[in-house]
């Protein structure tokens, strides 16, 4: 009874109505993107799944070692919130499933895949690999192996924002699984009480390695996750990019406007396994080809850049050539590229360069 | 009844008498402030214990150096009328102050130039103002930095200087403010994160070691991480086993760290402003009990160099090895040792993390004999490091084994003379020279 009660306490001291709150966070619409705008959305997610397809071959060659988790069906996540970013001044991080986010960022696919391979010429000069890769040009803060230790940092990245007064915000990407680890609330806590300029991102793909929300959340409307430290939430539909983008304008102009962190909370699908080792024994077939049939946001965006005549079957399949082609040079390159010098074992380690003992 | 002057903190030995509340004459409730008493932490008031008159004020407003049980004013009972007319001088309580308390005889500070005297927590204090007032880049964070003037009173008086925006009161919550020191520190700031003790930074470590130290090599050089992680480390005075441990092993053992942990103010400033100037993260570990201990300091822009241990005494016949407060319980030691004709060598590390190879081995071949003392547990301690870099690089200067005199390998005990008992001291290190010469 008094559980029942005290639940119901909370829930209506969430509500937007209670006196002393912000007004309400806009409700999104859905992006009306230009064909110019539309097209780069369908060929940066065309980019990223291709990319993960051939990273996937790669791995199964033996190319790319260790853990190596990749991102596909959830393509349109990243694609819709980075074009809401003004690149050169926000900033970005995320977790180990990274690839897509440097992609997105601008990363030159040949520099991402030779990270990945564990090359000279990768972002991270082979030493980072798949799960630790960095960009500070494109101001992409990593590639995180600690699940939700990017939190923190992200609201460490717009606390620097903040504090130098130079308009940017940070985005910060985490998964369902990272949600429920203690250090994401000591950030929204500090986040809110500081009015920190953050877009705190959860891209819920269903499943934190092999356990689905349910099983792993006691609240599994996550973008409910915010509402004891009165930062607001959205949930939105991960699989439609133009969704995902006018989420992104209402988050970023909300948190642009100093009012404090948002959450957005993207209800999205990984296709593949939590890694390359994962055998997925957790859910079913059926459950996943439905997604991919129904849902799939390259799928969806194909049909309607024909149906509102942003571009023709022929031209999306030009777009797809490309990038195939971008794709295998970049394997080809990141297959090829020599290793790092073994005198880079003692690099990098400190400012000074000198491999401290 | 006497009023004494009570132990405000678990480290507190003398206070000063700030001001008086009350005046002679003056009825009080229990409970109600009668004196401001300033401790080694903060400025307290001192309540009446029992409804009363005041009979007499003993000690003038402004006395400094009390020590804990003087007799500082006498109440008459309200019901049992005055008392007699007070004796002679205010006693002082039996529990006479420790050794510690007394200031110590300035020892040499580096390189020639004025000095004047400064608690290490000043020292502290200044080295991380002048940073701020140097780079606007530097701010100060972590619980109670601010408004609370520092749990410690190391922060004291930046929230004045600088502002709320530059000294920053966190919530209690070390692993978030940690990452998020890392993160401010990516985006180009240079943070020093207080933590309250290094006791509370095990819950920050994942930050400390898996965000902040390696960050720079997975990156292929790319991202640096310009912070400071501070607080006091260490036993302190009977909190026990979870607020007394020595962590300047685990962090010694990370690449990718800077690992220092002085003992007198001059290094304690120089090195602090070192560890905010530098490109790679700092862990700069305190010491409660040292906090007070007054030294030379020289006066202007004093540096320290990272890296490079310190003699602080000069000796041929043994190197004592050691760092931040073992080095008291060094030269302590070192004192006795001459008494009995012994001349001992006393070698302050400064910087564990990178270690001063150099100066370890240099030591040994004018003494060929050395024995490592450390305030912290022995097992994969700082102490056994240094041993193997004697034994792996210096072995043809030993004529006999190194030792080390280290805190007993247990959790640290609260009874007072368990605790004794549990930590190194300067007879334990007399014996193991004696045992080696």
């Amino acid at each position: 009874m008094a559980r029942t009660g005290s639940a119901g306490r909370v829930r209506q001291a969430a509500t937007p109505a209670e006196p002393g709150r912000l007004d309400a966070v806009p409700e999104p619409e859905r992006y009306v993107p230009t064909a110019q705008e539309y097209r780069a959305f369908y060929r940066l997610m065309l980019l990223i799944r291709r990319f993960e397809e051939k990273a996937g071959q790669l791995y199964g060659m033996g190319f790319i070692g260790g853990f190596c988790h990749l991102y596909i069906g959830q393509e349109a996540v990243v694609t819709g919130l980075q074009a809401a970013l003004r690149p050169g001044l926000d900033s970005v991080v995320t977790g180990y499933r990274d690839h897509g986010h440097l992609l997105a960022c601008g990363v030159p696919a040949h520099a991402v895949m030779a990270e990945l391979t564990g090359r000279a010429a990768g972002v991270a000069k082979g030493k980072g690999g798949s799960m630790h890769m960095f960009s500070v040009p494109h101001r992409f803060y990593g590639g995180h192996g600690i699940v939700g230790a990017q939190v923190p940092i992200g609201a460490g990245l717009a606390f620097a924002h903040k504090y130098r007064e130079d308009g940017g915000l940070a985005l910060v990407y985490f998964g369902d699984g990272a949600a429920n680890q203690g250090q994401v609330y000591e950030t929204f806590n500090m986040a809110e009480l500081w009015k920190l300029p953050v877009v705190f991102v959860i891209e819920n793909n269903q499943y934190a390695m092999g356990t689905s929300v349910n099983r792993a959340s006691a609240e599994d409307q996550l973008y409910r996750r915010g509402e004891s430290f009165r930062i607001e939430g959205l949930q939105v539909d991960g699989m439609d990019v133009l969704a995902v983008r006018g989420a992104a304008t209402v988050a970023t102009d909300w948190v642009r406007s100093g009012r404090g962190p948002i959450l957005l909370e993207m209800k999205t699908y990984r296709y593949r396994g939590h890694s390359m080792s994962d055998p997925a024994k957790y859910r079913s077939r059926e459950e996943v080809s439905a997604v991919r049939e129904h849902q799939d946001p390259i799928d969806r965006a194909a049909r309607e850049l024909v149906e509102l005549g942003f571009a023709t079957e022929d031209e999306l399949k030009a777009i797809d050539r490309e990038v195939r082609a971008e794709v295998a040079a970049a394997a080809d390159f990141a297959e090829q590229a020599p290793e790092p010098d073994l005198a880079e074992l003692f690099t990098d380690v400190t400012a000074s360069g000198t491999p401290w003992t | 009844m006497d009023v004494r002057l009570p132990a405000l903190s678990p480290t507190m030995e003398v206070g000063t008498l700030a001001r008086w509340l009350v005046k002679p004459g003056d009825r009080v409730r229990s409970g109600q402030p009668i004196a401001e008493v300033e401790t080694d932490k903060a400025t307290i008031e001192l309540e009446a214990e029992a409804d009363g008159v005041v009979e007499a004020l003993l000690v003038p407003e402004g006395t400094e150096g009390l020590p804990v049980g003087t007799v500082i004013a006498r109440l008459a009972g309200v019901d049992d009328g005055f008392a007699p007319a007070p004796s002679a001088a205010p006693g002082v309580a039996a529990r006479a102050a420790p050794a510690t308390a007394q200031p110590v005889p300035p020892r040499a500070a580096e390189g020639p130039g004025p000095t004047r005297r400064q608690s290490v927590r000043e020292a502290l204090r200044d080295a991380m103002a002048e940073e701020m007032r140097r780079d606007e880049r530097v701010f100060v964070m972590g619980e109670e930095v601010a408004h609370y003037q520092g749990a410690y009173k190391v922060t004291q008086g930046l929230l004045a200087e600088f502002g709320e925006k530059r000294v920053v009161d966190t919530p209690i919550t070390e692993y978030g403010f940690a990452g998020l020191g890392v993160g401010a520190a990516f985006g180009g700031l240079r943070p020093i994160v207080e933590f309250m003790t290094m006791n509370f930074a095990m819950q920050a470590i994942d930050h400390i070691v898996n965000s902040a130290a390696k960050t720079r090599y997975m990156s292929g050089g790319q991202l640096a991480c310009p912070i400071v992680f501070r607080g006091p480390n260490g036993a302190a005075a009977r909190v026990a086993a979870q607020h007394s441990q020595n962590f300047a092993a685990w962090y010694a053992h990370v690449p990718g760290l800077v690992v220092i942990a002085p003992y007198d103010a001059a290094d304690a400033k120089g090195l602090l402003k070192a560890a905010i100037r530098s490109d790679d993260p700092v862990v700069f570990l305190e010491n409660e009990l040292l906090y007070g201990r007054t030294f030379e300091v020289p006066q202007g822009e004093h540096l320290v160099p990272i890296g490079r241990a310190r003699i602080h005494r000069p000796g041929h016949d043994v190197t004592l090895v050691s760092y931040s407060i073992g080095v008291d319980v060094a030269l302590e030691a070192a004192d006795a040792l001459a008494a009995d004709g012994i001349s001992a060598e006393v070698l302050d590390l400064r910087t564990l993390r990178p270690l001063d190879e150099a100066a370890i081995l240099e030591s040994l071949a004018r003494t060929h004999r050395m024995v490592v003392v450390e305030e912290g547990w022995p097992r994969c301690s700082v102490a056994a490091e240094v041993m193997a870099v004697a034994m792996e690089k210096g072995f043809d200067e030993l004529d006999a084994p190194v030792r080390r005199v280290t805190d007993a390998d247990v959790p640290l005990p609260y009874a007072a003379n368990l605790e004794r008992a549990a930590l190194v001291k300067p007879a334990d290190v007399v014996a193991a020279v004696k045992a080696i010469l």
